[in-house]
């Protein structure tokens, strides 16, 4: 598909996907991405393809999103700048600020902290030697801040690494979770 | 749609009245209707409904509970209560939540006084608070020149950000963050830019959003409030003027739904600043051997009557194109009474050409308010975001509410903000030769041919797809329109374009319009401050227009009105022309370097928002107003100074006691005239040779008031009109 056809909507028309200077910023295989996104919507819905793009993006990224990057989503969406950003700092899962590329969220909600999330937390912040809410200087990892409940209480204490949920956890299975993240 | 509007009324009850009311309205278009006023922030009749700040909720019968006014339709039945105690207890409630976070600082905020939130407070909220936890404090935004945060105070109605959406087509402003963190701002670091954003401080229901240059210069209640009409383009932009001491502190919207619904410009709002300016002039100057010196009126006047009766049948007179009616009638009668038919309002006109086929009046053609269901529409030479930023944003409802279809003959490509059917982007000595393939076009797809002075002309097109476009967009639905603009009406083919123009409209089915410079162009015209027509339109002979009283000098000139080199198509010309004149006598609010090197007498006259007066806007629309602030020193209102200088020229019939007179006197007149309101022309269009050109004046140059104003002078739209005229 070239750029001049544009991406094919859900309602059988075409939306051609602007080209500011920032586009250029996102990688070939990102934009296939929010192509596939744009093409779920019908045309002129292509607002509704933020939050996939900004997700994808910030993969690209290795876990943050920049102000370029953003407004190259911007671009690409032919959007305001100002909605791209109204999105990527409302959602927690998006980064707006350098950070490490793994994203370990350790809930502590009721259930997590009834079952000792505190000294799950306590345990990584002394194993990585950084507090919540900072990133290893090796820029591996980065321990978010204040992750709310998850929906896996049955598992609890849990956390979140990269999307993908860890229950029952001990300080043993934290370790080799952490040690296993390049 | 609706064959019978009896159909789609239906049967509602407010706080236990049986009333009317239409199918599809929200409950709070209905209790506005019948006079139960509910409370309300983010709800506003011209912006698209948000219903986040839920202090309209009223209680509904069955509905288990209190519903958004704002974003709940009416239903066949419906019992609403806006007054009932599950009514005002929701209210209370939102109200004590909005207050959790807000600061107590009305004492020193400049919207106290005129706060919706306090007002609201004052009947919905608690004298204690219950809430003993830290306030959020947000830190303020960078928004520009134009407008000052105090973002603490906000309350997320998002009215600012909503207008940026759906009024300017420029969302410059969002909400980021989420819960206690949800703040109001900009994208990183940037400022609003949008000519109409100003608007948001009037929006802002509570002191977050306020008046930059005003911060700190008054409270609401101490100002008095008179009403204004805004100089600085055709459409009549309605105002109030704001005054504490004589002294005119700010200016603010007032609404008028045929003119300006609830808008107004940015140099509307802001060029008031020029008023209270450093270079006014503040009483009569009289040049002598030995320099400059102070004068009383009376010395003053005597040696500007010397001087214009010295020249005679060879004395020029310039009016300012923002100049009231009743200036330039008196300036025109003044000028025929001492046996001279130079004068002219048009400044930055080039071509007068087919002078003898000039209407009545520059007219829109139109009604304002009717340009909201154009559906097709052509623009020839016309920047119209800066020319009349308020019939941009007309046009733009039309284009994204009706459908309209609009093209645009420019000489580069502009952002309208919406979408455009068809842009042709070509030089200006292109101009005439592409709109004669726009002609072509439409009378290829119309089937008729066009008339025999367009003939040769049109033979030689080519037709392109562009021009196909154009013809298109103007033959979409049945409301069309062609319009000239500023950039057009400077152009050296003006006469060409205009000819042609107005045979695209005829062919098309359009109406015809020139969007002609200045707030008082019409006035002027009717008013008899053109060379070959006297007051109410009727001819004379032998005036020279502006162009041709400064390339041949006269003896003497009077200028009315802040005139500077700015506002001449060859500001040189009018430099070698004064230079040389015997005697030039100026009447101006202020007095500049440039003056003082070229003019004789200086006599201080008043501005817009000091005098009373008369503007005619581009539908027509005559809209009197009074003084508003105090001239400074010894100025006088404009109409006074040149109606005793009739008398010191021994003028007849120079004895009006009031401008009203000086109105009412013109008004006869044009009762009395029939000369043609609308334009038809049998002019001979000929090719535009390639040095045909034009001037694009920026936004914020486009008189002296604007380029006076510091704060408008600081926006990016300046800064860039700057290098874009270097």
């Amino acid at each position: 598909m070239s750029a001049q056809e544009g991406v094919p909507t859900s309602d059988g028309q075409r939306f051609l996907p602007g080209d500011g200077p920032h586009v250029a910023l996102l990688a070939a295989h990102t934009r296939h991405e929010i192509d596939g996104w744009i093409a779920r919507f019908p045309a002129g819905r292509q607002r509704s393809a933020t939050l996939s793009a900004l997700r994808f993006v910030q993969e690209q990224n290795q876990g943050f999103l920049t102000e370029e990057l953003m407004t190259a989503v911007a671009e690409y969406l032919r959007l305001p700048p100002i909605q791209v950003f109204e999105v990527a700092s409302f959602y927690s899962m998006f980064e707006t600020h350098r950070c490490g590329r793994h994203h370990v969220s350790v809930c502590t909600n009721i259930s997590c902290w009834l079952n000792g999330a505190e000294e799950v937390l306590a345990h990584c912040e002394r194993k990585l030697g950084i507090k919540v809410g900072e990133s290893t200087p090796d820029g591996r990892i980065f321990l978010k801040k204040e992750e709310e409940c998850l929906a896996a209480c049955t598992g609890a204490p849990m956390m979140m690494v990269d999307h993908e949920f860890h229950e029952h956890l001990t300080a043993e299975k934290v370790d080799k979770i952490l040690d296993d993240l390049k | 749609m609706a064959a019978n509007p009896q159909e789609d009324l239906i049967n509602v009850e407010v706080d236990g009245v049986a009333v009317k009311a239409r199918k599809g309205a929200m409950i709070i278009h209905v209790t506005d209707a019948h006079g139960a006023y509910v409370p309300r922030f983010c709800y506003h009749d011209k912006l698209p409904v948000a219903a986040n700040c839920r202090m309209c909720l009223v209680e509904v019968e069955k509905a288990p509970k209190p519903l958004p006014a704002c974003a709940t339709p009416v239903a066949e039945g419906m019992k609403i209560f806006t007054r009932s105690k599950a009514a005002i207890g929701a209210q209370k409630a939102t109200m004590e939540f909005l207050l959790i976070n807000h600061p107590l600082d009305c004492p020193i905020c400049d919207q106290g006084g005129e706060c919706e939130l306090q007002d609201l407070a004052l009947g919905f909220g608690r004298d204690i608070a219950r809430f003993n936890e830290r306030k959020r404090i947000v830190k303020d935004k960078d928004l520009g020149p134009l407008i000052s945060t105090d973002m603490t105070r906000c309350i997320h109605c998002t009215r600012c950000v909503r207008f940026g959406q759906d009024i300017a087509g420029i969302q410059e402003l969002g909400t980021t963050g989420r819960g206690e963190n949800t703040e109001i701002g900009t994208y990183i670091e940037k400022s609003v830019e949008h000519e109409l954003s100003g608007n948001i401080i009037d929006l802002c229901p509570v002191g977050a959003l306020n008046s930059k240059p005003f911060r700190y210069q008054g409270r609401s209640w101490e100002m008095t409030q008179v009403s204004l009409v805004s100089p600085h383009d055709g459409m009549g932009t309605n105002l109030f003027g704001h005054v504490l001491r004589g002294k005119l502190k700010r200016v603010v919207p007032r609404a008028n739904d045929a003119v300006n619904e609830t808008w107004i410009a940015d140099r509307d709002r802001f060029s008031y600043e020029a008023v209270n300016g450093e270079d006014r002039l503040t009483t009569p100057m009289l040049r002598t051997e030995a320099g400059w010196r102070v004068a009383s009126w009376e010395e003053a006047l005597l040696a500007a009557a010397r001087g214009l009766k010295a020249a005679g049948p060879n004395l020029g007179v310039l009016v300012q194109p923002s100049a009231t009616t009743e200036e330039a009638y008196l300036a025109a009668r003044l000028a025929r009474e001492l046996g001279s038919n130079h004068i002219d309002h048009r400044l930055r006109q080039r071509d007068f050409r087919d002078a003898s086929a000039d209407p009545r009046a520059p007219e829109l053609g139109r009604s304002l308010e009717s340009v909201d269901g154009l559906s097709g529409l052509l623009v020839i030479g016309s920047h119209l975001r800066a020319e009349l930023p308020l019939l941009a944003h007309r046009v733009r409802k039309a284009v994204t509410r009706a459908g309209a279809r609009v093209a645009f003959l420019d000489a580069v490509p502009r952002d309208y903000l919406f979408p455009v059917a068809a842009q042709l982007a070509v030089t200006p000595s292109q101009w005439v030769a592409e709109l004669a393939g726009v002609l072509a076009a439409v009378a290829e797809a119309s089937g008729t041919p066009v008339a025999p002075q367009f003939a040769a002309l049109v033979g030689a097109t080519k037709i392109s797809a562009a021009h196909r476009a154009c013809a298109e967009a103007l033959r979409n639905g049945t409301q069309r329109a062609v319009w000239l603009g500023a950039l057009a009406t400077r152009h050296s083919a003006y006469a060409d374009l205009r000819a042609l123009g107005a045979e695209i409209a005829r062919m098309g089915g359009a109406t015809f319009g020139v969007l002609a410079e200045g707030g008082n162009a019409a006035g002027a015209w009717l008013a008899g401050a053109v060379p070959h027509r006297q007051a109410a339109g009727v001819a004379t002979t032998g005036g020279r227009d502006a162009q041709a009283m400064l390339a041949e000098p006269l003896r003497a000139y009077l200028t009315v009105g802040p005139i500077e080199a700015g506002d001449f198509a060859d500001p040189a010309l009018a430099h070698r022309a004064f230079a040389g004149a015997a005697c030039v006598v100026a009447l101006t609010p202020f007095v500049t370097d440039e003056l003082r090197a070229q003019a004789h007498v200086l006599l201080p006259i008043a501005t817009f928002a000091e005098t009373s007066g008369t503007f005619v806007n581009l539908e027509g629309r005559f809209q009197s107003f009074t003084a508003a602030a105090k001239a400074p020193g010894e100025t006088r209102p404009g109409w006074k100074v040149l109606r005793v200088l009739g008398n010191a020229v021994d003028a007849v019939g120079f004895d009006y006691q009031s401008s009203e007179d000086v109105r009412v006197e013109l008004e006869q007149a044009l009762v009395a005239a029939g000369i043609a309101a609308q334009f038809a022309t049998s002019h001979g269009v000929a090719a535009a040779g390639s040095s045909a050109t034009t001037d694009d004046v920026p936004m914020y140059a486009v008189d002296a008031l604007v380029r006076r104003s510091p704060a408008l002078q600081a926006t990016l739209i300046a800064r860039q009109g700057a290098q874009g005229a270097a």
